[in-house]
């Protein structure tokens, strides 16, 4: 059985996600102070690495990568409704896509998996 | 079995291995990040063989025209030769043909290479006085077009280098030039493409650079070439712009200033130049774009042709930075 990541369409679709994603996030006022990055190329390329693995795609990032990535944010106020809000961006994402029900409930459910890590408790 | 040529030694590389993991395990240090072909840490460019189109996935075609790729997601098919970015880098000289005042303080530098140099227009150069001191300026001349290499400068208050050009630098003399790098200029591969072009202060060189080349190439869709100054004595090359205007229907000058003089010029806008953009051009999808100036305006414009509907890889961005990169 394909993975959630083959069915979504694997690199081709993460690249395609991005740019969705990313015009979301940059759009709303919950999240957007966390993504105001200068460096927007590499902001994408972070967020590429982010959306292959809450598609169940090949990602070695760790816990301890997700940790450390976030520590700054958690200190500037990242907390429970962020995350909330992003795994919400997520899945309107998907679901732009074309991807089906229990598609983006999967996604949600790594996306949650790693939230402890993200907000680093 | 392919082999890996990279700083003089040779590695043998299987078909199942990236050429990262080879060149990492022979104790190379190459720089890497996520090894998954996103983060793009691990840019190299191969000087000779045959880059597989799987290692060039995602990358702007500008970076592609020019072999690079990404190590991690390279596996060799045949032998290579790689580098690391920008590692070829070296300093030729090149003789001052021509000074020009084109504004109260941006003078062209019309130069000739003693060395043939193949540069893309948009592309940028290392300029040195000498050893020590060294900037960088963008290219405003189109190799198919110029005979000589043509540079911007503006004179930066208390600027080391730019004052010297200014003020000391004859006609006759040589400086030494590094370079071309940089990834912002044309590629003929969609002449149907809008392009939006948009700067401030000198970010016109480039931006007059990679207009005149796509319109020499034979684009078919629109080109929009904004520029920004503080007051009109900031905008210079008008009449060559308005020349273009009249010849290629096309191509399209939006000349504007923050400060409105006591007379505007005909054609002139008064306004920050996003602002004029969003309101000529709100819709941006299917667009190639170029941005040129100050780094702060340039994220800032970025993120607003992003959101207008642009394609991230067809954002092509060129901060200047009024510091010098460190000599490498």
């Amino acid at each position: 059985m394909a993975s959630l990541y083959e069915r979504l369409g694997g690199e081709a679709a993460v690249n395609q996600a991005v740019e969705i994603f990313y015009r979301k996030v940059l759009s709303d006022d919950r999240v957007q102070h966390f993504f105001d990055d200068v460096d927007m190329e590499r902001q994408i390329a972070k967020q590429k690495a982010f959306l292959t693995m809450v598609f169940g795609g090949p990602s070695h990032y760790s816990g301890k990568d997700m940790r450390e990535g976030h520590q700054h944010l958690v200190a500037r106020g990242l907390n429970d409704s962020h995350v909330d809000a992003i795994v919400e961006l997520l899945s309107e994402t998907l679901q732009e896509l074309g991807a089906g029900e229990s598609d983006i409930r999967e996604m949600a459910t790594i996306a949650n998996s790693v939230r402890d890590d993200v907000l680093n408790r | 079995m392919a082999k890996v040529e990279y700083c003089g030694s040779v590695v043998d590389v299987a078909s199942s291995v990236s050429v990262l993991d080879a060149l990492l395990a022979h104790g190379h240090e190459i720089p890497h990040g996520c090894r998954a072909g996103a983060c793009q840490s691990c840019l190299m460019q191969a000087t000779q063989g045959c880059v597989p189109e799987a290692a060039q996935d995602g990358l702007k075609s500008t970076l592609k025209a020019q072999n690079y790729f990404l190590a991690c997601r390279c596996q060799a098919a045949t032998d290579l030769v790689v580098q690391l970015p920008q590692a070829s880098a070296v300093r030729f000289s090149a003789t001052v043909i021509e000074r020009e005042l084109l504004a109260e303080d941006v003078m062209a530098l019309h130069l000739r290479s003693d060395a043939p140099i193949d540069y893309r227009a948009g592309q940028y150069m290392t300029l040195w006085r000498d050893e020590r001191l060294g900037r960088s300026y963008s290219l405003a001349s189109v190799p198919s077009l110029d005979a000589h290499l043509t540079f911007h400068v503006k004179r930066a208050p208390g600027g080391v280098m730019s004052g010297w050009i200014h003020d000391r630098l004859r006609t006759g003399e040589t400086l030494q030039l590094q370079g071309p790098v940089g990834s912002c200029f044309y590629v003929p591969e969609t002449a149907d493409q809008n392009l939006l072009l948009a700067g401030t202060g000198t970010g016109l060189a480039p931006l007059y650079g990679i207009a005149r080349d796509a319109l020499h190439a034979g684009h078919r869709g629109d080109i929009h070439l904004f520029h920004g100054a503080l007051d009109t004595a900031g905008l210079y090359l008008v009449d060559a712009l308005r020349r273009l205007e009249a010849r290629y229907s096309n191509f399209h000058y939006h000349p504007s200033v923050l400060r409105s003089p006591a007379q505007l010029p005909e054609g002139v806008q008064v306004g920050a130049i996003d602002r004029l953009i969003s309101t000529t051009a709100p819709e941006l999808t299917g667009w190639k774009v170029f941005l040129c100036g100050a780094p702060d305006l340039v994220a800032q414009l970025r993120k607003r042709i992003f959101l207008a509907g642009a394609h991230s890889a067809d954002i092509y961005a060129d901060a200047f930075f009024s510091a010098a990169p460190p000599p490498s």
